[in-house]
Parts: C-alpha cells; structure tokens; sequence
C-alpha cells in the first residue's frame, strides 16, 4: 500500500510537472501504433476479402482444374466425370468482358462473366446460381440471359429485365438482366449465365476456364490429385483451397510487407523519442533518485518506477493508437479502397473486422517499446552511486555509459554483412534487418563522432581566440557530446528515412520513366476495352488497321496469361517483333543477354523479365519448357529484360514463333508509327472510323506514359503519407529533446546571466547550438539516408519486387528538406531557449535540481 | 523502533578508505552513543564526506566494521544496507534536496512510506519545524530557511536512531543558520536520536555535544564536553 501510495505521487507529480514532455511521449506512441494497426487491418481486410470473394466462386469443390493457358478443350470434361472417384463435376468459362458504358470512366470497365452449366452448378456451387423472375423460370437456362451480383447491378446501374451491352475484342453482345444471385460475396462484381450460351456469345465454342470437382466420401484427396495430374499432364494444374490462398497472398504479399515496416518505422521513431525523452528525464532527476536511493528505495524499486512511468506511457499511447488506428482503417477503405491505390484488390468493399488479437499485438507492441526505450536510462539511474549523483554536473558520468562506439562499429559491420545475405521466403528480411542496423550503429556512433567534430571545431576557434559565446557552444558540443547525441539522434533517425525514402522513390519513379519511353515507342497503341482479351483483333481487323494510310510502321503484340505455379498469380506472355540480333532495340533489357551468335539456329528465344529469373530461375542462356503447346516446347532464355509492369513475370517472344506454335493469329494490342505528314490526331480519326472503331481504346503514348505516372504516384501517396507522419514524430522528437535539454540546463543559464551574459546572448547560444547539433545531424543522416537508400534500392526492392533500378539523387528535393529539418531545429531550440531564460535568475541558481 | 537504548548507535573499527591509492580514511575508529550529538570538523578533502557515506551504507570500507545499531554494514549488499539505512538514518543536506514536484507534506512522507509506517505523523513533524498550514505548498514557495526545515522533518519524521547532517547550514544566512541549528539540536533531542553534524563552521560545530577533529590520524576531540 506505501509502496503503491509512493509510486502514484512520484508519478503524477512527475507528470503534473512536465506534462507537454508526457503528452509528446504518448503522441509519439499513439501516431506509431495506429499507422502500424491501421495498415495491417486494411491489409488483412483486403487480403481476406479477396480470398473469400474467390472462394465463394468455388463453392464445395475439392479440387479445381486448370489449364496453364487461360482456356483448354472441353472434351476434358466428360473425361473427368467418368473418372473414379469424382461425384460431380461443374465446368466454368470465366470471360472477361468489357462494358462499354464504363469504358470512359476511371474504373476498369470490365465485368467478369461466369459461364455455368445449371444443373451441375447446383452441387458444387449453388451460390452462384440465377434467380430467374417467377414467370421466367427458364431463364437460367436462356441464350440471352445473364445475373448480375448485387453489386455488379449497382455498378452497371441496371435492373432485371434491363439491356446490357457487353463486349470481347471488338465483338459487341446484347444480354438481357434476368435477376440476381442466390448469394453472391458483398461487394463483389459478378454475372452469371448458361455455359453454352456464354460460349457461343463470346466466341468460345468448345472452351473451358476450369472444372470444379467434388470429390467422393473417402477418397484420399492428395492421393487422387496426384494421379489425376500425372494422367493430365504438365499442360494442366489441379488447386485445392489452400493453393488458391496461398496465390492471393503471394500477389500482394511484398506490397503488404513494405507497408507494414514503413508503418513499424514511426513506431521504432517513437520509441527512439521515449528513449531520448526517458534519458533527458533521468538526468534531470538524477539527484532526485539519488536522494530516494539515500531515503532508503532499493535499486529495484527506483528500476521499477522509472520503467512503470515509461510503461504508462506506452499503456496510454498505445491504446489511444489502437483507437486512432481503427479510425485511420475505416476512413481509408472508404475513401482510398482496400489496396490503398496499388491496384491488387480492386473491384471489393471490405468490411473492417475487429481483431482482437492483432489489437493485442500492436498494444504489446507500444508498450514493448515504451519499456525497451526506458530500460538503459532506467537502469543507469538505478545502479548508479547516489553520493557523487546528489551534487550536481554528474549527468555526464550517466551519459558517459551511453557512449558506444564499439556498438556502432558492430551494427554498421553487421549490417554490411546482411546486405549480401540472400532473401528469406521471397522477403529481403535481412535487407530491412541492414536498415535497422544502419539507424542504430549511426545513432550509436553519434556522441563519437559529435565529439571528435565539435573539438576539432572549438581548437579552431581557441587557435583564433575570439568570441566568448563560440567558445561556449562550442566547448558545450564537444564536451557533453552524448548529451548532445540524444538531440540528435531524432535528427538523424527521421532525416535518415527522409532523405533514403525520398532517393528510392525518386530513383523509382525516374526508373519508371525512362522504362516507359523506351517500352512505348510509338505514336499511337491500340487495343480493344480491356486487357489481355481473349478474343482481341481478329487478322481481318488487323488487315484493316495496317491498310489505313500514314501508318509508317506496325507492330501487332499478343498478350496472354500463363499459369506456371499454382500457388502463384500468373505470368504475362507478350508475342510481338523482336529485334534479335538487338534485342536492346525493342526490349529494355539489363545488360544480361546471349549474343546472337550464341543461339543455336533451331532454338526459340524468350526474352524475361527480372522477375522470372527470382521466382522461376529462367536465367540467361538456360533452356527453359512453356506450356504452350501439346507437348510443352522449349525455348532459350536468350536475355533479361527490365519491368516494372508486371511484378509477377513476363515473357517476351517473337509474334512469328508464337503464331508458328500455337496458330492463334489474333492480337491484343497494335503500336502504330506515324508516317511523315500524318498527325496523331488523323490516325485516331481513321481509326475511330473503322466498322469496329467504337470498340478500340487508343492511347498516344504519352498519355500512356502520363497515365502511368499518374498511377504511380498514386501507389505511392500512402508511402508518402507514411512517410511524412514518420518525420513529423521526428521532428516532435527533435522539439521534445530540445526542450528537455534546455530545462535540464536551467541552472547553467541562470550562472551565465550572473556572470553577465544577456538573455539574447543565451537565446543566441541556443539557438546556434541547434543549429549545428541540427546541421551535424542532417550531415551525418544524409549519409545514412544515402547508405540506407542503397540497401532499399538493390536489395529490397529487387528481393521484394524482382525489379532493379538506377539511382538518381533527387538534389533539389534533398536540399529543400534539409534546409526545413535546420531551420524547424533552430527554431525550436531559440524557443525553448527564450522560455528557459524567461524565469527568475535567482530562482534558477538557488534551485537544487 | 528503539530496541535497546543502551546499545552503542554507530561503531567504527579500523575502518579505512583509499581512492585511485590516495588514502582517504586510515584505521578510523569511534563509538557513538545512544542520544549523543557531535559535530565533525577538519579540512576539505580530509574524508568528511566519505565518512558520512560509508556510515550511510552508500560506499564500502576497504578494510574495517561499520555497525549501525549492533547490525552490520555491508557494502558488498546493497539491498541490506538499503534497508538498515531506511529504519535507522535520517539524512540533512547543505543542498536541501527537496523534491520539487512533491508538496511538503509529501516529502516529509517519504521515509513513512519506504518504511511502511502511518502517515499522521508528517503533519505533526512539519508542524514541529514551524509549518503547521503549508502541507499542501510546493518547494518552490519556500525560502531556503524553510526547505531546510522542511529536511529536518522529513529526517526525523521516521524516528531514526541516527541523523548524518552534511553542512546543513552552508546555504543559509548567519541568522537563518543559528535557528536552524538550534531546531536541528532541539528535534534531535526531542526525538531521542543520535546525530553527527559535518561542517567547517566553529559556530555550528558548538551546537553539538562534542566536537571532534577529522585529520589524517582519525576522529579525535577537539573541545570539551557540552552540557545538554
């Protein structure tokens, strides 16, 4: 009970007198939790959401088959009824088709049709049946009929018995809105109708998306599945549930993890400003503890306090996080989607779980940190001898045990270490680990280095021998470097991340760029609605485009999906003309490529994207089997080339071959060249006036490339936004230990005032000395930020995203932060300054404390 | 709290002392009796202060017995001297040392909560000291007469065997020093408590009942007795 009784009146008095410092602590803590718990429920929502919205489509189907190509033949069917084991099986065409009313619209405007046979639908997945009107029962099975999800009819702002006009390729069809869904996935957009019908509307007589199977009652799944894929062969894949999952969180899973750590930066920058806040605390009340240990408080007991007020800290910041968090989740689902403008989950409206459990974690978390912060202070003020602790000046022994350079010696080597360690399950957990490294051995080496500059600089002025007030600053900076040190270390921290964020995103965003000149070489592409069309221009149409006049030069491209690894998102096949005796003339290839003279005569090159060399190991010169064809050919990895379209893989091969190959002589996409004395604008003209003008989307290339940009950004303003809350605890870190420090020294400036110095002067002191503890700091942080925007541009983006890129250093942007971090540091140290020498001289020096 | 009155409050056999091999404290010893007051003189550096603090518990002799009301000091344990010097000592500082965030009826509790005990007894100290109605004050409403009064109560609040009063006049006016001293000796009295007073000052020094002379050959007297 005296104990308990002690404790509070420590505390809140404590508290009551220096409740802005307490207030900053918990901000710090609250801002870092509720980034880091927002941004994981809106992951986890939107991961969740996206892996029950696909699961709803497969109903109770133990088994789904699938063709590595995006259709296959649908004489597999009856085989698969007929085979042991299989109680039912329900064949799916899955088109994806455009909506020409949304095609104007930033939307997508495509609408995902699944094609079902009714009655063996009703097995396996009875939630995706038509509910036809009560007087048409047979709609479901009607040519002209289609059911639309809930929200797919909000979307298309339709009702039953309304037209929808749909399109593929070029081919427009006319559909009738027959009802809804027996019970389609909130939020997801979805229609529904008969597979033959589909087939035939969409020029896919004969063809297949999947066949879902529901297996017999004791039948060994792992077991049937294996035979069943031996008997299919590699031009087939067979998924369960967890194949599914495993591919949707794969999909999304780097993007997810780079949000996370940022998000856990501002966390780790709010436990830096409890740690620096905790040691000015410490020393203020150094003698104070001391007096306590001479009362009679054991060690422990002053251990205990300290780390108590640290961890009320932590109690009350994380909670109002967690409650922050919620809030910040809520708003940006609702006003920013559930990808936060990356572009994985679009098209879902998830809805924001509570999880007590992460909930939990996070608070731990907050917490965690508050008492780790806390701990050095804590223990040095408890171990220390409380007779030399009473007088005063001896805060610098207490700071002395904070001075580690052989800590920073260690960090920094380790972390160099680690950046050559390769990634672990597809994350560059050790490139994030080099980064934390990097921060804590800078940090750790600040006092070291702070003190070997400051003195160089004081022996300087001595050797002038002029200026008492140079002398202070100068002789305070190098003396009392660790003190220092902790003012500084918020400095460092945030403008480390500053200047490493703002490299990697420019150097990103330049990559970006100057890939897109190259990939975008013509005038004008065109392509019919969406992207990836099954159906595309048909060689009639492209006959027609290549006839129009003022066309210098076309090249026609074939896109297709390639499913390599069940449990991973597919891969992009793009056919086109390649120049191969330079590929670098139409590809952006890294300097990975086999000469020409190197390929054999017979072999069929691919050109691959970086991705494909990290996830699937096509490296240059490797022989490589595609499916294709039946049997799956070979083809010769003839290079690597740089994209930073599809994160998941792209191949690249000759239009020739692929024709040669497959016979498909349908296209996706056409990059027209403008011959001399045509304009843009009479291309798009002529070709808006061809028959099936209205079904083509055509781009000059750089509103492609503005678009793209535009997308980019967009991608990025959550980083940004991550971004600027990080530096902003930051700076209140700088702000906090400033003032800190500044009432730490009320005795000093009360002495100087004695002795004659006027309180401008003792402004003016302040005032310079944040201004080069602040300079020294962005100084030494940008060579940080330099060193950690290396490790986040060639380890962890290429381990996160299987993209490389070139370093540009954004100068102007750089020194526009750089000379804000300075003057925000002066201004708060001329600040606290004025309010330190603002109180009564006598009362300063008679204070015991 | 007091045990045996008769016992001896503090012992000190052959204790000696050195820093970085400058000896501090040589063969020091001494025997204090129950009620006894005396102040100790000599010049600075000579181990005043480190005296006051091996006695406290808060450094360890390097050679030689502390024995604090009978208990022996250990320095090697530090929660056990932590304790005996919580019970048995009361603490006065040059410096004050009052807690600034605490009120004064706060920091006279202290000892009484680290050792457990009612809390009443706080007001009836500060009233004893001469502040009966600024319980509820902060430090910084004080003079420096005042804070010190307000260390006396808080040294004495716990009943202590032993009070160690570091130069507890050293910040204070002539006039301010003379009252404090004489309700320093009052209160020690009025308690029943021993007490060593360190200072430099002849005037304070004579307020004891004994005044000895730290040099490098030990603890010896240096007037004669004072009548209580």
């Amino acid at each position: 009970m005296s104990a308990a009784l002690l404790s509070r009146w420590l505390l809140l008095g404590e508290w009551r007198a220096h409740r802005w410092q307490c207030l900053v602590a918990i901000l710090a803590i609250m801002l870092g939790v509720a980034l880091g718990f927002s941004v994981h429920l809106i992951n986890t929502a939107a991961v969740s959401e996206f892996s029950a919205a696909t699961k709803s489509l497969s109903g109770v189907s133990d088994l789904t088959v699938q063709a590595t190509q995006a259709t296959f033949d649908e004489s597999l069917y009856p085989q698969l009824m007929q085979t042991d084991g299989v109680a039912a099986a329900s064949p799916v065409l899955e088109i994806m088709a455009g909506v020409p009313a949304k095609a104007d619209g930033r939307d997508d405007p495509a609408l995902k049709i699944l094609g079902l046979d009714v009655f063996r639908a009703a097995t396996i997945t009875p939630d995706l049946l038509g509910i036809p009107a009560e007087d048409q029962p047979f709609d479901t099975l009607s040519e002209d009929a289609i059911f639309l999800s809930p929200a797919a009819m909000e979307w298309l702002a339709v009702r039953p018995g309304d037209a929808l006009q749909l399109s593929l390729g070029t081919k427009t069809v006319s559909l009738r809105v027959a009802g809804g869904l027996a019970r389609a996935h909130a939020g997801q957009r979805l229609a529904v109708m008969d597979v033959g019908a589909a087939q035939w509307h969409f020029d896919h007589v004969g063809l297949l998306s999947r066949i879902e199977l529901k297996l017999r009652p004791g039948v060994q799944h792992a077991a049937f599945k294996e035979a069943l894929a031996r008997e299919l062969g590699a031009a087939y894949l067979l998924m369960e549930g967890r194949d599914q999952d495993a591919r949707i969180r794969n999909m999304s899973r780097a993007y997810r993890v780079n949000l996370n750590i940022l998000a856990m930066v501002a966390l780790l920058t709010g436990a830096f400003l409890i740690f620096s806040g905790q040691v000015l605390s410490i020393i203020r009340r150094r003698a104070q503890f001391a007096l306590l240990r001479v009362l009679g408080m054991t060690r422990r007991q002053i251990l205990q306090q300290i780390l108590l007020e640290g961890g009320l800290l932590g109690v009350l910041g994380s909670l109002l996080g967690l409650l922050l968090g919620y809030a910040m989740a809520a708003g940006a689902l609702r006003f920013y989607g559930a990808d936060l403008g990356a572009g994985f989950f679009t098209s879902l409206a998830p809805s924001l779980p509570l999880n007590p459990l992460a909930a939990l974690l996070f608070f731990a978390m907050g917490v965690g940190v508050t008492i780790l912060g806390s701990l050095a202070p804590a223990w040095e003020a408890a171990h220390t001898h409380p007779g030399p602790a009473l007088k005063s000046g001896s805060e610098f022994v207490a700071l002395r045990a904070l001075r580690m350079p052989w800590l920073a010696g260690l960090c920094l080597l380790l972390a160099g270490v680690l950046t050559q360690l390769p990634p672990v399950f597809e994350l560059p957990v050790f490139g994030y680990l080099a980064v934390v490294l990097l921060l804590v051995g800078g940090i750790a080496a600040l006092p070291y280095l702070a003190s070997l500059s400051f003195s160089t600089l004081l022996r300087g002025v001595d050797a002038q021998g002029r200026g008492v007030l140079r002398t202070l600053i100068l002789a305070r900076l190098s003396n009392a470097s660790s003190l220092a040190a902790i003012a500084l270390g918020g400095v460092l921290a945030s403008f480390s991340l500053m200047v490493a964020m703002a490299i990697m995103v420019a150097s990103f965003r330049v990559s970006v760029d100057n890939w897109l000149a190259h990939v975008l070489p013509a005038d004008i592409y065109v392509r019919t609605m969406i992207h990836q069309d099954l159906r595309g221009l048909t060689p009639a149409e492209q006959q027609m485009i290549a006839a129009l006049g003022g066309i210098e030069r076309i090249d026609f491209m074939r896109s297709k999906s390639l499913l390599l690894d069940s449990a991973r998102p597919a891969v992009t096949l793009i056919a086109r003309p390649i120049d191969t005796r330079d590929p670098a003339n139409t590809l952006p290839m890294t300097s990975d490529a086999l000469p020409p003279a190197q390929m054999a005569a017979t072999a069929i090159p691919i050109w691959v994207s970086e991705a494909m060399v990290d996830l699937y190991a096509f490296e240059t010169g490797k022989k490589v089997t595609l499916p294709l064809t039946d049997p799956p050919q070979t083809f010769l990895v003839a290079g690597i080339w740089r994209d930073y379209g599809r994160q998941f893989g792209a191949i690249q091969m000759q239009l020739s071959d692929y024709r040669a190959l497959t016979g498909d002589q349908h296209v996706s996409d056409a990059a027209l060249w403008l011959a001399s004395g045509m304009t843009a604008e009479q291309l798009i003209t002529a070709l808006d006036d061809l028959p099936f003008g209205t079904s083509l989307a055509l781009s000059q290339s750089n509103q492609i490339r503005q678009r793209s940009l535009e997308l980019f950004d967009r991608s990025f303003a959550i980083t940004y936004l991550l971004e600027l809350i990080a530096i902003g605890v930051g700076l209140l870190g700088v702000a906090a230990s400033f003032s800190a420090q500044t009432l730490t020294r009320i005795k000093e400036f009360g002495m100087l005032r004695h002795i004659g110095l006027s309180r401008r002067q003792i402004r003016r002191m302040l005032g310079w000395e944040g201004g080069l503890l602040a300079g020294f700091g962005i100084t030494l942080g940008f060579v940080l930020g330099v060193a950690i925007s290396l490790i986040l541009i060639f380890i962890v983006n290429p381990q996160s995203f299987h993209w490389t890129m070139q370093l540009y250093m954004p100068w102007t942007w750089l020194s526009l932060m750089a000379l804000a971090m300075l003057g925000a540091a002066a201004m708060t140290a001329f600040a606290a300054g004025r309010r330190a020498v603002a109180g009564n001289v006598t009362q300063a020096v008679k204070e015991d404390w | 709290m007091h045990d045996d009155k008769n016992k001896p409050v503090l012992e000190l056999c052959a204790v000696s002392k050195a820093y970085a091999n400058r000896h501090v404290l040589s063969n020091l010893s001494y025997t204090l009796a129950a009620g006894e007051y005396v102040a100790i003189m000599g010049d600075s550096g000579v181990g005043k202060s480190t005296l006051l603090n091996l006695i406290a518990g808060l450094d360890a002799p390097d050679s030689g017995d502390i024995r604090l009301n009978g208990l022996a000091l250990t320095g090697d344990d530090d929660e056990a001297a932590t304790a005996l010097r919580r019970r048995f000592l009361g603490f006065i500082f040059q410096a004050f040392h009052v807690l600034p965030h605490l009120t004064l009826l706060q920091n006279v509790s202290l000892p009484l909560l680290l050792n457990g005990l009612p809390l009443e007894r706080a007001a009836v100290m500060l009233a004893s000291v001469g502040l009966q109605g600024r319980e509820q004050d902060f430090p910084f409403q004080l003079s420096g007469g005042e804070l010190q009064r307000v260390a006396i109560a808080r040294a004495l609040v716990h009943r202590p065997r032993l009070i160690l009063a570091d130069e507890p006049t050293g910040n204070l006016d002539p006039d301010t020093a003379e009252e404090i001293l004489q309700l320093i000796r009052a209160e020690i009295k009025a308690n029943a408590a021993s007490a060593i007073l360190v200072t430099h000052s002849q005037a304070a020094a004579a307020t004891a009942d004994k005044i000895l002379l730290l040099d490098r050959y030990g603890l010896a007297p240096l007037t004669m007795e004072r009548t209580p």
